[in-house]
């Protein structure tokens, strides 16, 4: 029997060994998945908690319940990869021998990498809601504060679901209006990018929504430090801006076992190719998701779509055929923009987010780069389609792994070679 | 995308001024960019573009952190040579796209 070995039992490692226990002669291959967790969390639904829009037990499971009956789960901390003797070695000691290893292990926070954030103050004036504790005690401090200087805030790139923070301010800003205390709370979106919208389009369709909102913005700034005795965050230029409440994305680094093993970037990322999902580590090394380095966003729906083409890459390498490189870096991703609205944006590693109309062309019914109910619908929907059939690996009628073009307004001498 | 002419050479640039392709690029093309944005460039404002150059070549997406743990410079010293901005200014120098996010 060869082994299959995946590390990590997140969104990316539970569609993975989903779609290869469909698909590996089970006379020959042993599937196996390694976390330490019990609880599945669905991420999305983490930035709805702080509003109380969905309550913390919608967004957990647990995690066997996705797990099919034919693979192994160990629950156990990783402690590093042998790649020379095709081994992982666990914290209890176990030893496991791997023919193919998928890497699938995330990304953190790591608020620890900013001086003076992981204080006394964290979790009381400054707070994540990209850990499901993070996004309960904010909540709960939302719910009482009396309001002033709210500072949402993204300490550095690359972030999981780099959207997340923008619609934190926009929901933020409809929750108090709600709670008619809005002129007594001042937002302010602080960002190291050079605008909230980076690329043309969306900064042309989307612009508006800032100054609509009333959300002050603060760009290029790259913090160095947190003065929680002054409540104000320091950038590298001197630029400082105060808070009452700071809610940041705080640094985020892949799996610490990632270092361990001796290799990863500086963020503990695992190089990978682009286009095949192989590391340049060795080849029977693959890696899928919030774990890689590759430059596509950092989201569930690519995790989606990589899983679909890392499934046919497996099967090519085990059969010794040459890799696909077809990933062409698509994501899918819904953005709440407050009052029951939302926008989606469909793009790939070339091509910039565009109007339009999704999945089906000429009909829709969601559109692209446009605020709608109808969006809003479909980004609460996808809860029921996350857990129902993108985990299980079950493929989402009309929406193909690879970017199409139809149906959107995409400037035809600007043609990217990636898109189909 | 609009054309511009920096030191006698027409370029392909982005609607923000940024180089379609690095291939265009080269040291006086980056010394007339550097000018419009304020700044005269020294050996080391040089070393650190050649250094964005490469990771851009090799298919790194550059991150402030990056560059601070490069040993080419601090993350101090990359904000004296570029005020304001560093990243989006020297890159834009280095004739690389922009730094950008999803949307």
């Amino acid at each position: 029997m060869k082994n299959m070995l995946i590390l990590g039992a997140g969104t990316s490692g539970t569609m993975m060994a989903n779609h290869l226990n469909n698909r590996l002669s089970h006379d020959e291959w042993n599937i196996t998945l390694v976390d330490k967790e019990e609880t599945h969390y669905y991420q999305p639904g983490f930035l709805f908690i702080p509003f109380d829009i969905y309550k913390p037990k919608q967004v957990k499971k647990s995690i066997d319940k996705f797990i099919p009956n034919n693979v192994s789960l160990i629950r156990e901390k990783i402690n590093k990869i042998d790649k020379d003797q095709n081994k992982v070695f666990l914290q209890n000691g176990l030893e496991l021998n791997y023919d193919v290893l998928i890497i699938a292990t995330g990304t953190d926070i790591a608020p620890d990498e900013i001086e003076g954030m992981l204080g006394d103050k964290w979790q009381k004036d400054i707070f994540d809601f990209y850990t499901y504790e993070g996004a309960k005690n904010l909540r709960n401090k939302l719910a009482n504060w009396k309001g002033g200087k709210l500072v949402v805030h993204i300490c550095e790139m690359p972030i999981k679901c780099p959207v997340a923070p923008l619609e934190f301010a926009f929901l933020a800003d409809s929750f108090f209006i709600n709670k008619k205390m809005r002129d007594q709370v001042e937002i302010t979106f602080v960002t190291p990018m050079d605008g909230a919208f980076t690329k043309p389009k969306a900064s042309k369709e989307l612009g508006y929504l800032l100054e609509d909102k009333n959300i002050k913005l603060v760009p290029n700034f790259n913090i160095e430090r947190v003065d929680t005795e002054n409540k104000t965050i320091i950038d590298y230029g001197g630029q400082e801006v105060e808070y009452d409440l700071l809610v940041t994305v705080p640094t985020n680094k892949g799996d610490e076992m990632v270092a361990r093993s001796g290799f990863g970037d500086d963020l503990n990322f695992v190089p990978t190719n682009k286009g095949t999902l192989q590391t340049t580590v060795k080849d029977n090394i693959f890696a899928i998701g919030d774990a890689t380095n590759i430059p596509a966003s950092k989201a569930g729906s690519v995790a989606h779509f990589e899983a679909e083409i890392l499934t046919e890459n497996i099967m090519r390498y085990i059969k010794g055929e040459t890799l696909n490189e077809t990933f062409d870096g698509h994501a899918n991703c819904f953005i709440e923009t407050g009052h029951g609205k939302a926008l989606l944006i469909d793009f790939n590693y070339t091509q910039e987010p565009v109007t339009g109309v999704f999945p089906l062309p000429n009909v829709g019914p969601l559109s692209l780069l446009k605020e709608s109910h109808m969006n809003h619908m479909g980004k609460l929907a996808f809860k029921w389609i996350y857990w129902n059939m993108l985990i299980k690996g079950r493929h989402i009628p009309f929406v193909s792994s690879h970017m199409s073009k139809s149906g959107k307004d995409i400037e035809v001498k600007n043609e990217p070679e990636l898109i189909k | 995308m609009i054309e511009k002419t920096y030191a006698g050479t027409a370029v392909a640039c982005t609607d923000e001024g940024y180089l379609q392709e690095l291939a265009q690029w080269n040291k006086s093309i980056g010394t007339e960019i550097a000018k419009e944005e304020s700044i005269d460039m020294t050996p080391k404002h040089w070393e650190v573009i050649s250094y964005l150059q490469d990771q851009n070549k090799k298919g790194t997406a550059l991150t402030i952190r990056s560059i601070g743990k490069s040993g080419v410079v601090s993350i101090k010293e990359f904000y004296e040579l570029f005020p304001e901005g560093p990243l989006k200014k020297a890159s834009r120098i280095a004739g690389i796209p922009k730094p950008v996010s999803c949307i």
